[in-house]
């Protein structure tokens, strides 16, 4: 493989390229999906490309293909380059990347059993007991267990000498119920929901849920959802549950930080951000007990790896240290511009993906509760759980979720379970009005494989670690 | 310009003829992908992305009994080929029985109706140089309005051919080209896309103009009280809703899961009388698909008929179930999607937004609408912000720019108080061919600081 790295990267230099890397990836992906008692869908899928990414005049290129051959190499470094040339026409500045020490290495994340191993009825049969459990139910009226398990081989090599190999096995799994009575739809899942949770890990992850065991309570939950009493409209004290608070961080903490969107570079798609660099250092993001991470070194964590798509290793950042916002997430030409080393968070979607800057494990620091102590602290407030719907704008300021399932909580007990619970808010109130955040033992890494970004559009697999959190006063129930 | 070579129909239909012999099950479906795609990427009124791409995608299904396998590569030589067939074999012999599964979608007799041209060589051919240069006329737009420009040109081919072991083959090739951005005048902002099957169709000088103009004329806005508004929504509004509503409620398998807005309503009125919606996969307006991922014709499909509930859009898998056949609208690939209607019209109707602008005493204009989610699903309750341009309309005209609002809103209730439609269409993001709507009393419940 060293030998077709180096064509495509002696092409590139042959043809005026002032740097270039190439990454060869080979991913498989296997995918089961339960709904109704019957598998819908039992699928595997293998890509095999490469890419090279080239600076030439001071400009951007890159190009990319599923045919793996020497004589393919050069074809695509040379569209690199001309493509760069065209970027070329349009600049202000020269690209510039900030310095990394090139490395070489062989690595693999650490797995107990290799999902692509276990035998396929055996994780049918898992899913379809899950999902009979749950149709036992009557009012439940969908019924969905998935799993994925991801595989990703790559090479990454570049004209600074760098050459690493990373193996990494992904996997994960969930099951929902959605209960349905006229115009009213109820739907409760497990551990989260959009396809459950996920980790660098093997099917020990998995099994650790006991998808079977959480069935009945799942689909009973969504029963009892069409006649609990909806949300109410007001203003009171809210506690997010983990997977909640998980997109939480995402929405409002993760994308705002990415350096790429604070430059505008993603102005036209998904926007841009509020964060931007004069506030580095100076602003108050939370109250000061928030402190969030971004940490590409969090075992297990589904944004976790060795090293990144630029070949920068893996690092733990901070990004809000006791409430003050203190970092970002960056890549070798933005971290350049802010005068620094890249942190590492540039990764690629697959071989025809150019790397983007992407989350690593967003990690919000426990805290020193429990989340029985925080309810038994809170006098009027709201307990909700497990995300239905987000929508939040394009700086990333004012946003709207919307959760599965909430309980009210007055005077410290948990009274009622309430349906179509909502919130809205804007991201540094929100975050400044936290006042108490669970501990360790409350705290779990959760992973989302589906965070979207960039055109053409890659899906990132992402980390949060979190805790159950309060949050003082905010508006809820937005549609009544 | 690219060098453009076609892999062909004859050699498509070899590879697909190659992968059902390998195969063994009592059916199977084969498709095959292949093509150029690229993009050029600008922000800061630079290319700060620049990318091309040549893949391809072999996908097998295969049956035995009622049981189902689905295996893919993006290698289309013979070993990977073969290896993809056996593995959609093996799976469908690991496979739990699907009752619900009748057969892979039959062959049908050739349609009447001509199939317009898909592939345009003026986009297929178009180059990097080629895409600098429409993007230099979108930033000198903005330079000329002392605004900063960011966007993307995108263009590309693909060869599409698939086919089952009852019969069915097909192939198709077809170009598609799209440019859009989004301009930034200090606190303005504006935005203008165009997407079609021929390049010569997206006018980079008009786009950059248009969107401009609005940058320029949205600075400065001034907070506003959410509340109920009647809005004037543009073309690339209406579309991310009823591009939504299409997701949420048009597709058979939203009925049959008994998740729709349509569920219970067949031949009644859910809309108002002035809204008609329906999919046709043949109307050049829109993006041409002569056949779904399953190899069916394209039906013609009225959804909403004068406000009236009247079809869904079906796959083989949905139509089977009800003793029906397909509407040629299979999604594809694998899961549990079911259908989508693709190539969606929303009938016009005779006013010009000038019009509608005039006949507002207090209301709001809207250009597009950013991250838009559903809360309800049967009722069809969704939320979003406004983005790149959202004004004040008093007594009949504007007055100036508005900061952001976030909006909760039943679609199908604001589709029940259209007071004004468009006289002109607009495809949007390649799905939804859009009038510009004036829609009473629309629920905005929140605001931003930009």
């Amino acid at each position: 493989m060293k030998e077709f790295t180096e064509k495509a990267l002696q092409k590139a230099r042959d043809l005026g390229a002032t740097y270039a890397d190439v990454r060869v990836v080979k991913r498989a992906h296997e995918s089961i999906e339960v709904k109704n008692s019957k598998v819908e869908a039992m699928a595997a899928s293998t890509e095999y490309g490469f890419g090279v990414r080239v600076i030439a005049e001071g400009a951007w290129g890159f190009a990319s293909s599923f045919t793996v051959t020497p004589e393919e190499a050069e074809r695509v470094a040379e569209l690199a380059v001309r493509i760069a040339k065209a970027s070329a026409s349009i600049k202000k500045d020269d690209a510039k990347l900030a310095p990394v020490d090139a490395a070489e290495g062989k690595f693999s994340s650490v797995f107990k059993t290799d999902p692509f191993t276990v035998p396929l009825e055996d994780k049918i049969s898992l899913l379809l007991e899950a999902d009979s459990i749950i149709r036992s139910e009557p009012e439940v009226k969908i019924s969905e267990a998935t799993m994925n398990s991801w595989r990703d081989d790559t090479v990454f090599a570049s004209t600074e000498g760098s050459y690493i190999e990373q193996t990494k096995v992904e996997c994960g799994a969930g099951l929902s119920a959605t209960a349905i009575r006229g115009e009213d739809l109820q739907t409760r899942s497990y551990p989260a929901s959009f396809g459950g949770d996920y980790a660098t890990a093997g099917y020990e992850f998995i099994e650790s849920w006991d998808v079977v065991g959480h069935a009945a309570e799942t689909a009973k939950e969504a029963v009892q959802l069409l006649d609990a009493p909806q949300c109410p409209s007001d203003e009171r004290d809210l506690i997010l549950e983990g997977s909640m608070l998980a997109l939480q961080v995402h929405e409002s903490c993760g994308h705002p930080i990415e350096l790429d969107r604070v430059f505008g570079t993603e102005s036209s798609y998904a926007g841009t951000s509020f964060l931007t660099t004069d506030k580095l250092g100076k602003f108050r993001y939370g109250s000061d007990i928030v402190n969030i991470v971004a940490d590409a070194t969090s075992p297990g964590g589904l944004g976790s790896f060795f090293y990144d798509d630029e070949g920068v290793p893996a690092q733990c950042v901070d990004i809000v240290k006791e409430g003050n916002f203190s970092g970002y997430l960056t890549s070798r030409e933005t971290a350049e511009k802010l005068g620094g080393r890249s942190g590492g968070a540039m990764r690629a979607d697959g071989w025809n993906r150019i790397p983007l800057i992407r989350m690593t494990n967003i990690n919000l620091l426990p805290g020193d509760w429990t989340l029985e102590e925080i309810i038994k602290d809170t006098k009027h407030g709201i307990y909700a759980a497990t995300v239905k719907s987000w929508s939040i704008d394009d700086k990333r300021l004012n946003f709207q979720f919307g959760t599965e399932i909430a309980w009210e909580i007055e005077d410290g007990s948990i009274t009622r379970m309430l349906k179509n619970p909502t919130y809205t808010g804007i991201t540094p109130e929100f975050w400044n009005s936290c006042d108490a955040i669970a501990g360790e033992d409350d705290w779990h890494l959760w992973g989302v494989p589906n965070c979207g970004k960039g055109e053409p559009g890659q899906a990132a697999h992402v980390g949060h670690g979190v805790a159950p959190a309060r949050f003082r006063k905010v508006r809820i129930g937005v549609m009544e | 310009m690219n060098n453009v070579k076609l892999m062909g129909r004859d050699r498509a239909e070899e590879i697909l003829k190659l992968a059902l012999a390998y195969s063994e099950a009592d059916q199977t479906q084969v498709s095959l992908r292949s093509g150029q795609e690229s993009l050029t990427r600008f922000a800061g009124s630079v290319i700060h992305q620049n990318v091309s791409e040549m893949n391809g995608d072999l996908s097998v299904k295969a049956i035995i009994g009622k049981k189902i396998g689905f295996a893919s590569t993006n290698s289309l030589e013979e070993d990977a080929v073969r290896e993809a067939v056996l593995q959609a074999v093996e799976f469908a012999r690991h496979q739990q029985e699907n009752p619900d599964f009748v057969s892979l979608p039959k062959p049908t007799p050739p349609q009447d109706q001509p199939v317009p041209s898909t592939f345009y060589d003026s986009t297929a051919s178009f180059g990097p140089e080629d895409r600098a240069a429409a993007v230099k006329h979108v930033v000198d737009a903005a330079t000329s309005n002392g605004a900063d420009a960011a966007g993307s040109y995108s263009n590309g081919y693909v060869e599409f051919a698939v086919a089952n072991s009852l019969g069915i083959m097909h192939y198709n090739a077809l170009t598609a080209a799209q440019l859009s951005t989004v301009m930034t005048a200090d606190t303005g902002f504006g935005y203008a896309g165009r997407v079609s099957m021929d390049e010569r169709a997206v006018n980079p000088v008009e786009i950059g103009r248009e969107a401009a103009e609005k940058a320029a004329s949205s600075r400065n806005p001034q907070s506003l009280e959410a509340g109920e508004y009647d809005v004037v929504l543009l073309p690339y509004a209406v579309a991310d809703l009823v591009g939504f509503l299409c997701y949420l409620g048009l597709s058979a398998l939203a009925v049959q899961e008994e998740r729709s807005f349509m569920n219970g309503r067949f031949g009644q009125r859910v809309c108002g009388e002035n809204i008609s919606i329906w999919d046709d996969g043949l109307d050049p307006r829109g993006m041409v698909r002569p056949f779904d991922p399953e190899g069916v014709p394209k039906q013609k499909v009225e959804m909403i008929d004068h406000g009236v509930a009247r079809a869904v859009v079906y796959d083989s898998y949905t139509a089977y179930r009800e003793g029906k056949e397909s509407t040629g609208h299979a999604t594809g690939g694998v899961g549990t999607w079911g259908p989508m209607p693709a190539n969606v019209f929303i009938a016009p109707g005779e006013s010009s937004v000038e019009d509608m602008i005039a006949s507002t005493e207090r209301g709001l204009l809207v250009t597009r609408f950013h991250y838009v989610n559903v809360l309800q699903p049967v009722q069809t309750v969704m939320t979003g912000m406004t983005r790149d341009g959202t004004f004040l309309i008093e007594n009949g005209r504007i007055t100036g720019p508005v900061m952001n609002l976030r909006f909760t809103e039943s679609v199908i209730e604001a589709l029940s108080n259209v007071e004004m439609l468009g006289k002109d269409l607009m495809l949007v993001e390649g799905m939804v061919s859009a009038p510009a709507m004036k829609v009473k009393s629309f629920r905005f419940t929140g605001a931003t600081e930009f």
